[in-house]
């Protein structure tokens, strides 16, 4: 049987998604990590010129005047033209555009309306929040999914066991229906509330107690529906002729599905996981307002009703930064494990 | 988060999605909870609201009232029905998230078909544009046209759906791509149909199957996120009030009134899960192999002695083997041979006959579902009908397979490999399995073996990777190597030089081989002795000499052996 996923692989992840069919040799000479190092720099340099370009617009594209806009509904006419002179929006486009960029190059992002400070003050005293939770939930989605689908993707291949197929199949269609912020909601009602045991938000002095139920929340449904492509990848991986071969050199159960089968299963199920990743970073936003969690994602809510656009377009653009990073991750961790996407 | 169709692995085969009709739905469970389920909800929360119109809206003096007969999730603050309130709300989260949908599908569906036709150029620029975008959070691109627009149900719809375009035309345009490739559609082009009526008339109809699971995966996450929005209030304000909405009313009393939040939470669930399961159960109608997967479950196969063993002096006794499905059907019929110490023995039979299981069936390798049974069936000291160590299997049997593109693994190296069984049964070190697999590549004239070595299977030639599959099983010195067919999947020179590795075997006779094809020729000139199979059973046994010399009795036999082409005695068996 032929590796059928990649067609998959490729219906849904586009271009990113690396070509699984053999390729003859590379090409001798030059190292393939140059080309595979440029190409996918070059990829994120183009999502953050894109983003850099995108959040210039948002003041842009806000209708009517957005300084008015801005100043809020009670701002007088004086009040008005202090709003439009501190967003620059009296000088010709390009150059608001060349000033913003120029900004970003001195790491300045402009003045918080509503903090009185400048946004790339407030923007990174919050990044860490976010960036330690979404890598702490992408650990965790990672470690309990893979080993997961595997297990249930080895209980029931070929049909065995229906029954843990299909109380495998609906709980995860189950918890991956529901929204972060429903489970964060519950997690709260159940977990401290009733039983007491974690603390419903943010509290400096325990840091660590209060990082568990926003990474639950926040796993879940990311855990469900990779756990769900690891156990359909698992049964692909297990049909394959290489795995006749290693039952034919009587290679132990273990070895045969952590040697043989595993970096197999992880190429198509990294590839297709990437955009499942990115989404956390989404849905971080409501499970940070639910346990007050001072990170980007709060702090763009905040900042979308106060209409504080300079703090807006700061946060957008290190959350779009963030979402590229961590695809870049991916696709290194791809190709460290699948030279042929290197190639 | 459009989990449904990642998880939607395999497309169907151009030749599936062809004898198929589009509209040929496969109807299955999850499909079915998922459309009853969505139409209940939709119906409850379009009716019930209209029947009890005040019940949602009315402030009565009843508040706080826990659950009860005439207020079925009790009353909240104000006195309101609060599941009065939960239907309203899924009403109007329903509308919303239908219209975010409609946008998603039509522009990008729009977007991604219209690609296909635009100049190299132009279409290149715009598929790498789409790939940046979707490289964002689409929550994320939906907060910042929210922040644009201002908060408001017909913002929010247009903030989802628009963040959704991307995507949405990302699959559109792969879609379209696989089908613009196709016989008729080319086909089309060239008889010069106009574009509008290709897209409508070619493309989108042979799109529908994966469209849909996308469409009801692009619905799930709709809700989730217009939802999402309204609950953090950048989307529906009061007095308005969508499912997030009413949740995040709930929020600030569920250390008081936790059931506030059940209604919301329950309709948001119960909507999102249906849309999933829809798109579930679609994808699995069109995926094939997920049916497979549901199927009865196959039992490991088993191996089951008939009769007493009988000792002899043979390596490889089999008497009477039989391999059959679990429906009883045999599919190798009471087979018998022997194969001596340093003999070659041929099995020759075409496809079907059965000579693959035997082997498979000999080897304890046997697909799940099939069972051998046999009076005998040993090798060396050992009965293959009973559980046997691995170390001994390892060290006493090696396998040569037909295809070598794919019997090594593409994600690991060559060295690691074909060093297995040296390392883990013969007990030897990493250095020196490597330095025994060295010398053996050598012999069997790989030329330059320390790199093959550190190669991946992707990057040899098929000729290589058979070579070194034929060293593999040497290295390890078994007693019987069986060859299955190993140069079928081969090139006709490349077929020549394996034959001569083969032909060496045979002259250092250090081990049995025994040598499956369906080539009469070649295993004519390789083996010493040949047993021709049809249809499960043994036809006839005959030296090699006999075959050459025609003295066979079975009229089967002698059709293969005239249905061998040949130029002159020479060329026999070469080629």
């Amino acid at each position: 049987m032929n590796r059928r996923a990649a067609n998959g692989a490729d219906v849904t992840t586009g271009a990113s998604a690396p070509p699984l069919q053999k390729t003859t040799s590379s090409s001798p000479g030059r190292s393939p990590w140059i080309s595979y190092a440029l190409k996918r720099g070059g990829g994120v340099a183009a999502t953050f010129v894109v983003a850099v370009i995108m959040t210039f617009l948002i003041v842009q594209l806000i209708p009517g005047d957005p300084a008015v806009s801005a100043a809020g509904q009670n701002a007088n006419a004086e009040r008005i033209e202090q709003v439009r002179q501190e967003l620059g929006l009296a000088d010709p486009l390009w150059t608001q555009f060349a000033n913003y960029v120029g900004g970003l190059f001195r790491g300045d992002l402009g003045t918080s309306f509503s903090l009185n400070a400048p946004v790339s003050q407030a923007v990174f005293s919050r990044l860490p929040f976010t960036a330690g939770l979404a890598f702490l939930s992408l650990i965790v989605v990672l470690v309990v999914a893979v080993p997961l689908g595997m297990m249930v993707g080895i209980f029931t291949r070929n049909g065995r066991r229906p029954w843990l197929g299909s109380i495998f199949g609906y709980s995860t269609a189950f918890f991956s229906a529901v929204p972060a912020y429903v489970l964060a909601t519950v997690l709260v009602l159940v977990f401290s509330v009733w039983l007491r045991v974690l603390p419903p938000a943010y509290s400096p002095g325990n840091l660590a107690a209060a990082l568990v139920l926003p990474c639950v929340a926040l796993s879940i449904a990311s855990i469900c529906a990779i756990a769900r492509i690891v156990r359909r990848e698992t049964a692909v991986v297990l049909e394959q002729d290489y795995m006749r071969t290693a039952r034919g050199w009587r290679v132990s159960p273990l070895r045969m599905y952590m040697k043989y089968a595993l970096p197999n299963l992880l190429t198509t199920t990294l590839t297709l996981s990437g955009i499942i990743l990115i989404g956390m970073l989404g849905g971080a936003i409501s499970v940070e307002l639910v346990f007050n969690w001072p990170g980007l994602g709060f702090g763009i809510v905040k900042a979308v009703s106060m209409k504080d656009y300079p703090l807006i377009q700061g946060i957008v653009l290190v959350l779009a930064m963030l979402g590229a990073l961590l695809t870049l991750l991916v696709d290194v961790i791809l190709a460290i494990i699948d030279p042929r996407i290197r190639a | 988060m459009t989990k449904t169709v990642l998880e939607k692995t395999s497309e169907p085969t151009v030749e599936q999605r062809e004898t198929q009709a589009p509209s040929n739905l496969r109807w299955n469970p999850g499909l079915v909870v998922g459309i009853v389920l969505f139409t209940a909800v939709a119906v409850v929360s379009w009716t019930v609201p209209l029947i009890n119109v005040d019940a949602a809206s009315q402030l009565s003096k009843d508040t706080n009232l826990p659950p009860s007969g005439s207020h079925w999730l009790g009353t909240d603050l104000f006195g309101r029905d609060m599941l009065a309130r939960a239907l309203v709300a899924t009403k109007l989260s329903l509308v919303m998230t239908l219209g975010a949908t409609a946008i998603s599908v039509i522009f990008g569906v729009l977007i991604g078909t219209t690609i296909r036709f635009a100049p190299t150029r132009l279409r290149e620029f715009s598929l790498r544009a789409i790939e940046i975008a979707v490289s964002y959070p689409s929550l994320l691109v939906a907060v910042v046209i929210a922040a644009v627009l201002g908060a408001g149900p017909w913002q929010l719809v247009l903030a989802i759906g628009l963040s959704g375009i991307p995507s949405m035309a990302r699959l559109a345009s792969t879609l379209a791509a696989t089908v613009y490739e196709r016989d008729y559609v080319t086909t089309a082009r060239l008889v010069g149909v106009p574009k509008r009526s290709m897209i409508w008339r070619h493309l989108l109809p042979n799109m529908a199957e994966p469209l849909l699971v996308q469409i009801a995966s692009v619905f799930a996450f709709g809700l989730i996120a217009i939802s999402a929005l309204s609950f953090v209030g950048l989307g529906v304000q009061t007095p308005d009030y969508d499912l997030g909405r009413l949740l995040a009313d709930g929020l600030p009393a569920i250390y008081t009134r936790p059931l506030e939040i059940a209604g919301s939470t329950v309709m948001i669930v119960l909507v999102s899960l249906s849309a999933m399961l829809i798109g579930d159960g679609l994808a699995a109608g069109a995926d094939p192999r997920l049916q497979s997967l549901s199927r009865a479950a196959a039992k490991k196969p088993a191996y089951a002695p008939v009769a007493g063993i009988d000792e002899s002096s043979s390596l490889v006794s089999v008497c009477n083997l039989t391999v059959s499905k679990q429906s009883g059907e045999q599919l190798v019929k009471g087979i018998s041979f022997e194969v001596r110490r340093n003999e070659i023995l041929g099995v020759v039979g075409e496809s079907g006959s059965g000579k693959s299981l035997t082997a498979m069936a000999l080897a304890q390798l046997l697909p799940e579902g099939l069972s051998a049974a046999a009076d005998e069936l040993r090798i060396a000291d050992h009965s293959m009908l009973g559980a046997v160590p691995n170390r001994t299997l390892a060290t006493t049997l090696a396998l040569i397979y037909q295809d070598p593109g794919t019997t090594f693994n593409p994600a690991l190296r060559m060295g690691s490999q074909l060093t297995e069984v040296l390392r883990v049964h013969r007990g030897f070190s990493a250095t020196k399995a490597r330095q025994l697999i060295l010398a053996m590549l050598e012999r069997v004239r790989i030329t330059d073996p320390q790199r093959l070595l550190d190669s991946r299977p992707h990057e040899l030639s098929g000729g290589m990777r058979q070579r070194a599959m034929i060293a593999s099983a040497l290295v390890v010195n078994p007693a019987l190597i069986i060859a299955d067919e190993p140069t079928t999947a081969l090139d006709v020179t490349v077929q020549a030089e394996i034959l001569r590795e083969f032909k060496r075997i045979r002259l250092e006779r250090t081990t049995s081989l025994l040598f499956i094809s369906h080539d009469i020729g070649v295993v004519e000139a390789l083996c010493d002795r040949v047993i021709i199979m049809k249809d499960g059973e043994l036809v006839e046994e005959v030296t090699a000499d006999q075959l050459r010399k025609k003295h066979v009795k079975h009229p089967y036999t002698r059709m293969l052996l005239d249905a061998v082409p040949r130029l002159d005695e020479r060329e026999r068996g070469e080629k």
